[in-house]
């Protein structure tokens, strides 16, 4: 019987403190950030309207690293202190970052049809790291579900988690040592390329969807430990 | 509706139709969880004779 999956796993923030004001407030910001977006930010003189896919698309990819990122701390912590808690935790930010990552990928090849003609291009290291990145991430799961539940799955999970971390920055930085042909790089260390409405309609929108990545991840959470709560009983009343 | 604009509305309804996919995975999932909950409330009641 899995006992010490529950107990451990059931700790933790619940749904009634923080998921409701989370989406409230990933609604307003959203909503205000593509209002902001559609009828303040300036049109892009170089792309037109078509750049107004930025809003969306960047905002949902940095989500993406965000996640990713606190499925690699959760991860951490569990090695560092042994807390089984912390193991459902990585696994849901991962969950939810691989969701954000195929968004990123939707998103970005819209944009790049309509800006450079073609859907996908092998040549944008960008591109191609992210991919690497959001395969990566989605093998997780594959390796994660052929080990059986146990500290030995969670051990092996969390430095899975850990080491895909690390095309975090590779994946930022590659780009910029490089350089690009296609790809536009913004934000650079000499700060953001982009008038101040148009930050600020970006700011509000990045805002927005990490609102809302939390706002998820706390219901995925809430969800999966409700899941094995109820596994936990059915095994004691069977 | 010109093309841009027609690939702009296709980027933010990706992301409206994946939160109305996601909306309805939770619906079944939330579905799931209250059908197994009274499952098991019938095997406690059965098992402690209430």
């Amino acid at each position: 019987m899995n006992t010490w999956l529950l107990s451990e796993h059931r700790r933790g923030p619940s749904l009634r403190f923080g998921a409701p004001l989370l989406a409230a407030a990933a609604f307003a910001l959203l909503v205000g950030g593509f209002a902001l977006a559609f009828y303040w930010a300036p049109e892009d003189a170089d792309q037109g309207f078509s750049q107004k896919i930025f809003y969306v698309h960047v905002p949902i990819a940095l989500t993406a690293y965000a996640c990713f990122g606190w499925g690699a701390w959760k991860a951490l912590r569990l090695l560092w202190t042994g807390e089984r808690r912390y193991d459902l935790e990585s696994y849901t930010a991962i969950h939810m970052g691989v969701i954000f990552g195929l968004l990123t990928l939707v998103t970005g090849s819209i944009w790049a049809k309509i800006s450079w003609g073609q859907w996908w291009t092998w040549g944008e290291r960008q591109l191609v790291l992210f991919l690497i990145l959001f395969l990566f991430y989605s093998s997780y799961f594959m390796l994660r579900y052929s080990t059986d539940p146990g500290p030995r799955r969670e051990r092996n999970s969390a430095v899975y988690a850990l080491f895909g971390v690390v095309l975090i920055p590779v994946s930022f930085l590659a780009v910029r040592i490089a350089g690009t042909i296609l790809h536009p790089t913004i934000f650079t260390h000499e700060g953001a390329d982009l008038p101040w409405e148009m930050l600020v309609a970006f700011i509000v929108c990045l805002a927005g969807m990490l609102s809302l990545a939390a706002t998820l991840y706390r219901v995925e959470l809430t969800g999966k430990r409700i899941d094995a709560s109820l596994r936990e009983l059915r095994e004691l009343f069977a | 509706m010109s093309t841009a604009e027609k690939y702009v509305t296709g980027a933010y309804l990706v992301l409206l139709g994946s939160l109305l996919v996601y909306l309805l995975i939770i619906a079944l999932k939330v579905g799931r969880l209250e059908q197994e909950l009274a499952e098991v409330t019938r095997a406690a009641r059965e098992k402690l004779g209430g």
